[in-house]
């Protein structure tokens, strides 16, 4: 069937306008540029002293935040996206509109993932014009702006797989209760058990079979991606002894990632015919 | 079944799991027609609209909307001619009124600039720019309504459309759909409130588990059930008898006193006539006349009593008078 892009802006301009006006971009920005602040500021404080540090350092400790954050903020702002209209009551008259399923899924999407990007972008590129300010130089302000693009991408990649949680749960309280179990799963629980496997096992999987493994975890894959840009982060996080060279091409680890927003999105259009 | 169908349901099924909540249904709505689909709660009347709309795919059967089956490309473009009020409707709080006819404009691709005058239409003028989180039931479903008034349906599919409307807003209603009927747009409406409905629709079908049990115009369907005719009779003289022995003479009608110095005549409505004629020319004994005819109430309950059609009076209504 064809896709009629006006029907997938309406839908997505209403998502977007939303947000604005109930002050969500607006809260998330501030969150952001005020966690990044606070890391930039005090997140050398365990070497022994605060103000800003070099940039790798600096970004090797937004990783970390961003890593928790984000996908938390995506999955809180998609899991009612179906389900919500649902329950409400309004799904019905939605359909009865001239407008497909599909067109529906992928506006709540795009127009969320506008209200995502715009926040993350405002909120690090405030922070971003301060660090500037400071001591960046072009090809850091270049790296910073991997790292938000980076960002971005994977709070889609979370935002996706919310979407699908939406289609798939029954209720409100369910898709919640199940956002919260992937955000568990993905951001705490994952490299914990990976790293219990490749202990317990006494390294008995390679190289090559751990770093798949990672490739199946959004938040991995946007560690790798900021991780291995930077000679110091990498041997910050000692990665590069496990990590093949040949899997850290920023383009393969950004087609993974693309194939994470489009995975769970595709399996939720599925669900919801 | 209509010389012109816009709509065509042939033997139409819908299973939820173990529920058959819609039981070979067949069904079809002439152009232009205001057809009423009577039922109690879960006799799958909704289930049979979202069907028609495309929203439920049916089990078994087929259903033809404007030509079209509900659904792909094509049906696309038969949505657009569409207008549905849901039961229940429930819109977004954070919108305005005005805003919220905008947003489904933008989907149905009709002009924006219809909206203010849609909202005026249905009585909202003055609440275009409040946000709906502050909109009463009534004023919700008049919202409701205007959205599926957009962009000037040919078909409407009303589910219980005055439910929450004050009575004024249920006369209001019924002159905008009798304005619509002048311009030749086809209207299904749901109801579980017949006394509302019936001299405003031209046939309807009453729903029953999932079935169809009845349906037709209002006349055919009180002369199938041949549901006793009521003579109210306010009497000049106190001796009634020498009248109630001339109404019973003729037979088959029931004759009681009706408290309060009347009397009361039930006959069938083959007698109507006969009894008349007795009762006028007993110029000594009757001051006035009333006579009830059987709603559309009676003829539902007497099908949902399983007594149709065997012209006994139906207990629950009779009760009342005796």
């Amino acid at each position: 069937m064809r896709i009629d892009l006006r029907q997938v802006t309406t839908i997505a301009a209403k998502e977007f306008w939303d947000r604005i006006r109930n002050r969500w971009v607006l809260v998330t920005a501030i969150v952001f540029a005020a966690f990044a602040l606070t890391i930039t500021y005090f997140g050398a404080a365990q070497q022994g002293g605060v103000g800003f540090m070099g940039l790798e350092v600096t970004i090797a400790s937004l990783v970390s935040l961003v890593i928790y954050l984000v996908p938390l903020i995506a999955l809180i702002l998609g899991f009612d996206a179906i389900v919500g209209e649902r329950e409400r009551g309004s799904l019905d008259l939605l359909l009865s509109m001239p407008i497909t399923r599909f067109e529906l899924l992928l506006g709540k999407f795009a127009g969320l993932s506008a209200a995502l990007a715009f926040s993350t972008l405002a909120g690090f590129g405030l922070v971003g014009i301060l660090l500037s300010y400071q001591q960046l130089d072009l090809p850091g302000l270049y790296h910073y702006f991997g790292f938000v693009l980076s960002a971005i991408l994977m709070g889609m990649a979370f935002l996706s797989i919310a979407v699908l949680t939406s289609v798939v749960a029954t209720d409100r309280a369910r898709a919640s209760g199940a956002a919260i179990g992937v955000w568990f799963f993905f951001v705490l629980v994952y490299d914990l058990v990976l790293l219990g496997v490749l202990v317990g096992t006494g390294g008995a999987i390679g190289g090559n079979a751990f770093s798949f493994l990672l490739l199946l975890n959004p938040a991995d894959v946007f560690r790798i991606l900021n991780v291995f840009s930077s000679e110091q982060a990498r041997m910050f996080y000692g990665l590069a002894t496990v990590f093949p060279q040949t899997l850290s091409d920023p383009w393969f680890l950004g087609s993974i990632m693309v194939f994470w927003i489009a995975a769970p999105l595709g399996l939720a259009a599925w669900r919801f015919k | 079944m209509e010389k012109n169908p816009i709509i065509e349901i042939r033997q139409v099924a819908k299973r939820f799991g173990e529920i058959l909540a819609v039981d070979g249904v067949d069904l079809s709505v002439g152009k232009g027609e205001i057809f009423g689909l009577i039922g109690h709660n879960g006799a799958g009347k909704s289930t049979l609209f979202k069907m028609m709309l495309g929203l439920e795919s049916p089990t078994s059967g087929e259903i033809l909307v404007d030509g079209q089956r509900p659904r792909g490309e094509a049906f696309r473009q038969v949505r657009r001619t569409l207008g549905y009020l849901p039961e229940n409707v429930v819109f977004y709080d954070n919108l305005t009124g005005l805003e919220t006819l905008w947003f489904f404009a933008d989907l149905k691709r009709a002009d924006r600039t219809t909206c203010p005058d849609l909202l005026a239409k249905v009585g909202l003028g003055n609440a275009a720019r409040r946000l709906v989180r502050g909109y009463s039931k009534g004023m919700r479903q008049r919202l409701g309504f205007a959205q599926a008034l957009l962009g000037h349906p040919k078909i409407l599919f009303l589910d219980e459309p005055t439910n929450g409307l004050d009575p004024e807003g249920i006369g209001e209603f019924y002159r905008i759909l009798a304005e619509l009927r002048a311009h030749g747009v086809t209207v299904i409406l749901t109801s579980h409130i017949l006394a509302e409905i019936q001299e405003r629709v031209e046939r309807v079908a009453i729903m029953k588990t999932g079935k169809i049990c009845a349906m037709g115009t209002l006349q055919s369907l009180r002369e199938q059930m041949d549901l006793p005719l009521r003579f109210r009779v306010s009497r000049l003289d106190d001796d009634a008898d020498a009248l109630r022995r001339l109404l019973q003479q003729m037979g088959k009608t029931s004759v009681y006193d009706g408290g309060r110095g009347t009397l009361v005549v039930e006959c069938s409505r083959m007698q109507k006539m006969a009894v008349l004629r007795v009762l006028a020319s007993a110029t000594r004994e009757v001051a006035d006349i009333q006579i009830e005819e059987p709603t559309l109430e009676d003829v539902f309950l007497g099908y949902g009593n399983e007594r149709a059609g065997t012209g006994e009076p139906i207990p629950e209504l009779s009760e009342e008078w005796r």
